[in-house]
């Protein structure tokens, strides 16, 4: 991206993820988010006296699962340090971290934007507890008279993602988000709900003169939760950037955070005040070892990843942006392929899950996992076109009925009579009465005015209500014409 | 009948149990008296917990009227130092900081020694954080030493070593981080076992340096600690630190012979600074095991002059840390202040003392940006050096030798004014911790009146050997069975 004509943006992300182990990372209680404030805690989360961490292996697992979709090294051998700093939602004042030996060594990731791929590498990947949350009387901790803090989220296992200063554009920096949230989705590690805070970002972020090869000063902020901040916290920063560049000055090296309600980044702390966190290595838990056993058993779990999923969907036939739109969230993905296993025509079924069944479940604002329509359901309907039974038109409406009521497609087909009409017999008599009530199309489509059929076909199904055979109609009408 | 079991060791009061010559409840009530007798001289203990501990005995009584087989610590009363945590009692660590916190939950010794049938008669004084080796650090207290009440007990568990050396508990447990177990036994006369870093649980137990610290027990006689051994120790799943280690039955050690046995004398802690009669006393103890058949020749651990600057660094920087948690958001003291940084400042300012600030300081110090590397990462190499000049001793010899400490009790005072002065008297036990290995420290003499204790030290896991050869030397000496002379005695404990 060049900036202020000048100026190429430079950004690197931390990318903090909650894992959805079902108990914290080194005690056993739940994750659950929400809950009444300090119900989900004990001596351990709570930083009780004599209290003892005691490391939840299926956090090693997710760790270890999402490392492995992000093309990271495994380190055989790992370790946990103290971070130590002082805050009231730490509950021990220090946050059992890694620092110098992380699980995850280096990977990465391909983006595309407009059309270019771009590999973002990924530094490392480490584990850490998540803090408490406080609750402010007032908007701020300092314009409040009380503060109160919930422990709840205090040991929720985090998944710490640095990335490589790979980013030089905000579409980068999006693509790259969105590429990652959607692996971890992928991947079931995390639930990636951005809204309950259960993936936050912090951006690294400077300018240089177009063609330099050293880095500018950055700045980092902090804790930001939705792509959408993203994307205007980083147009403000690099703007503010640039205007400081311009009048001659030096960005200064610190820690900013991001007013929402404001749209500006203010400073946190700079550089002189940044917290010495005195990291030492963990001594209430044992070096984590990781023998590449453990690693083979958790690459057997690891789901087919988009691309993958992306390229066997264009494989049977859909476009590019079909499958891309089919694999975006796994959820929409997981119901196609769960449909697809009972239909097998790719192409309609994509048409189907893209356009009806989407625009019901927007309409409704309800996700897919809840749908009313299951996979298979859809399946019998769109089976029921191809046999014949009803027409395309018809399975619109078979559609919403299902929504509504949950039930199967066959069964609203024969309570409401639905059924397309194919015997012959009955059709003609119908097309007979059609043809002698109109006479002058009949004159016109013999007169060569082919248009003149399509009214004709028209009246017959109207006066079927929609559910004459439109092809078998075609024939007997073309014959009787003829 | 209470006053003759006063002063008795576990074994024998077990006994007294089994053939009904004593009910739990009378034992206790026993021991309840005594406590309140000599305790205001001696005061080891911070809380006394006479209504819970008749009531535990009264059930263990039950056990007995129903003829039910008692187990070895079943209806004995015993204490726990004031940094293990016991749900529902006032766990204080002897500090203003936890002068009213009560734990939600049992450190598992606690819930051992509950599960073996043991009375908890109360909490002792410590040095406040277990940081000290006098006891006069504790918030509450000044703990004497019943030999003479001029001297302190040693510390840091100077409340556990002076329960059982004046008869204030059957027996008891303490920490040692760097000496707080063995140093008070040495002080006071009595058996105080360290064990093997990782052999007994550390849930519970509240941290002064997560790295260094364990539980161990101080009895009157070697059977009686491997007997409380026997219920403390072995691998706990919510201690990390804590060994997957088959625990053996350390009773099956105390055999009267160690013909054979050999035992290195480390030259090193034979040096400057050790009390020429303390030494006297000790080659003394090392002639009757020669004596007694033991194949004694003298060795070096020539990393020992780093010990002390290297567990100062090490445990004071796990200190910094773990004592962080104390800021008044959660539980123990508060201090009032208009801000949260305020409210931490004030609350560690006023709720800590003076020794647990500097070791903070100092800790913090450590680990700092810039100067981590020259202390706390060469402190952690120095920590590596030391346990391998013990696994190069340990090649040649069964069990090592020294003196427990340098001088026996000083007075109240004497060192509390110079720091430097009380951290070099821990030279001949930081070492041990340092490398995770066990040591013991059981009486072998006295010098001005005051008990000395012989220091032995084993390979990882080696306890057994180490109780093997103790248990020789209490049977072959007499200095386990004198007592100190103390005034109140007489009136609930004829038996002198």
């Amino acid at each position: 991206m060049v900036v202020a004509n000048k100026y190429e943006m430079v950004c690197g992300l931390e990318v903090h993820v909650e894992l959805q182990t079902k108990t914290k990372i080194f005690c056993s209680c739940t994750t659950e988010f929400g809950g009444e404030q300090n119900t989900h805690v004990c001596p351990v989360c709570l930083g009780m006296p004599g209290a003892l961490p005691v490391l939840n292996r299926e956090v090693v697992n997710y760790a270890i699962k999402a490392g492995l979709a992000l093309n990271c090294e495994i380190a055989e051998f790992s370790k946990f340090d103290r971070k130590n700093y002082f805050y009231p939602d730490l509950s021990k004042n220090y946050q059992t971290s890694q620092f110098d030996l992380p699980i995850c060594g280096k990977g990465g990731l391909e983006i595309e934007v407009d059309g270019e791929k771009k590999w973002i590498g990924i530094t490392r990947a480490h584990m850490e507890e998540d803090a408490g949350k406080l609750v402010h009387s007032g908007d701020t901790i300092t314009t409040s008279n009380e503060s109160s803090v919930d422990y709840n989220r205090a040991g929720v296992p985090l998944l710490e993602i640095v990335s490589e200063p790979d980013m030089r554009s905000i579409p980068e920096v999006l693509a790259y988000l969105e590429k990652l949230v959607q692996i971890l989705e992928y991947t079931e590690v995390s639930d990636c709900r951005l809204e309950q805070g259960s993936v936050r970002f912090d951006i690294n972020v400077s300018l240089r003169p177009m063609g330099a090869t050293t880095l500018g000063t950055r700045t980092e902020t902090k804790n930001l939760n939705s792509f959408s901040s993203v994307r205007r916290c980083m147009e403000y920063e690099v703007a503010r950037q640039a205007r400081v560049l311009d009048a001659g000055e030096k960005v200064v090296q610190e820690t900013r955070t991001w007013d929402e309600g404001q749209g500006v980044t203010l400073t946190l702390r700079s550089k002189e005040e940044a917290h010495d966190y005195r990291y030492f290595p963990e001594p209430d838990l044992a070096p984590l070892v990781i023998d590449r056993e453990w690693v083979e058993r958790i690459r057997k779990t690891l789901p087919e990843l988009p691309e993958a999923r992306r390229a066997r969907l264009q494989a049977l036939g859909l476009s590019a942006y079909d499958a891309g739109v089919i694999t975006q969230a796994k959820a929409l993905s997981d119901f196609f392929d769960a449909a697809l296993s009972s239909y097998g025509d790719a192409k309609t079924l994509a048409n189907w899950v893209m356009g009806d069944v989407t625009r019901l479940l927007n309409t409704n604002q309800c996700s897919v996992v809840d749908s009313p329509i299951s996979a298979t359901q859809l399946a019998e309907l769109l089976g029921l076109i191809d046999k014949g039974t009803i027409s395309g038109k018809i399975a619109k409406s078979v559609l919403e009925d299902m929504y509504s009521t949950g039930k199967d497609a066959g069964v609203i087909v024969k309570e409401k009579g639905l059924a397309q009409i194919s015997d012959e017999g009955a059709l003609i008599g119908i097309i007979d009465d059609v043809i002698s009530a109109n006479p002058q199309s009949v004159e016109d489509f013999r007169a060569g005015k082919d248009r003149a059929i399509g009214f004709l076909v028209g009246q017959i199904m109207k006066a079927t209500k929609g559910q004459a055979n439109p092809g078998l109609v075609n024939k007997l009408l073309k014959e009787k014409l003829s | 009948m209470e006053s003759v079991s006063i002063g008795k060791s576990v074994s024998e009061l077990h006994e007294l149990l089994v053939h009904k010559d004593i009910s739990s409840a009378e034992l206790t009530k026993a021991y309840i008296d005594r406590i309140q007798a000599v305790d205001p001289d001696l005061q080891a203990y911070l809380t006394v917990l006479e209504d819970e501990a008749m009531a535990q005995a009264a059930e263990v009584d039950q056990k007995i009227a129903q003829g039910e087989a008692l187990k070895p610590l079943e209806g004995i009363p015993m204490a726990l130092k004031d940094n293990m945590c016991t749900e529902g009692i006032r766990t204080s660590c002897a500090s203003k900081m936890l002068e009213n916190f009560v734990p939600p939950y049992n450190a598992t010794v606690t819930n051992r020694l509950r599960a073996a049938g043991t009375i908890l008669l109360g909490k002792l004084n410590m040095d406040e954080f277990a940081m000290g080796s006098s006891t006069e650090n504790s918030y509450f207290t000044k703990t004497r030493n019943p030999w003479n009440l001029e001297c302190v007990p040693g510390g840091s568990s100077g409340g556990s070593a002076v329960a059982v050396a004046g008869d204030e508990a059957a027996f008891t447990l303490g920490s040692d981080t760097g000496g707080s177990i063995r140093q008070p036994a040495a002080f006071c006369g009595v058996v105080g076992m360290k064990p093997t870093y990782g052999a007994v649980s550390r849930l519970g137990l509240i941290a002064f340096a997560s790295s260094l610290d364990q539980i161990g027990p101080f009895t009157k006689t070697v059977r009686d600690n491997a007997l409380v051994m026997n219920a403390i120790a072995g691998y706990d799943a919510l201690d990390s630190t804590s060994v997957p280690y088959e625990t053996p039955d350390y009773t099956k050690f105390l055999v009267n012979d160690i013909k054979g046995l050999k035992i290195g004398i480390p030259r090193e802690y034979f040096g400057e600074g050790i009390d020429p009669d303390v030494a006297k006393g000790i080659k003394a103890g090392i002639q009757t095991l020669i004596d007694l058949g033991a194949e004694v020749a003298e060795c070096s651990l020539p990393h020992t002059e780093y010990a002390i600057p290297a567990y100062y660094l090490i445990a004071t920087a796990e200190a910094s840390s773990n004592l962080a948690r104390y800021d008044g958001v959660r539980y123990g003291y508060r201090a009032d202040s208009n801000d949260v940084l305020g409210m931490f400042k004030k609350t560690r300012a006023e709720g800590f003392g003076q020794e647990v600030k500097r070791r903070i300081m100092l800790g913090t110090y450590a680990l700092s940006s810039g100067y981590y590397d020259a202390y706390y990462l060469k402190a952690q190499k120095v920590r590596t050096l030391i346990k391998q000049d013990f696994d190069k001793a340990f090649e040649k010899f069964d069990v090592l030798l020294s003196p427990t400490a340098p001088t026996p009790a000083f007075k109240f005072g004497e060192k509390s004014a110079d720091p430097l002065a009380m951290y070099l008297s821990d030279i001949t036990t930081v070492p041990i911790n340092l490398a995770g290995i066990p040591a013991i420290s059981i009486p072998a003499g006295f010098v001005n009146g005051l008990p000395i204790g012989m220091q032995l030290m084993g390979k990882a896991f080696g306890e057994g050997a180490l109780y093997r050869v103790a248990y020789t030397f209490e049977q072959n000496t007499n200095y386990h069975s004198l007592k100190p002379n103390l005034s109140g005695e007489v009136l609930t404990c004829g038996s002198r």
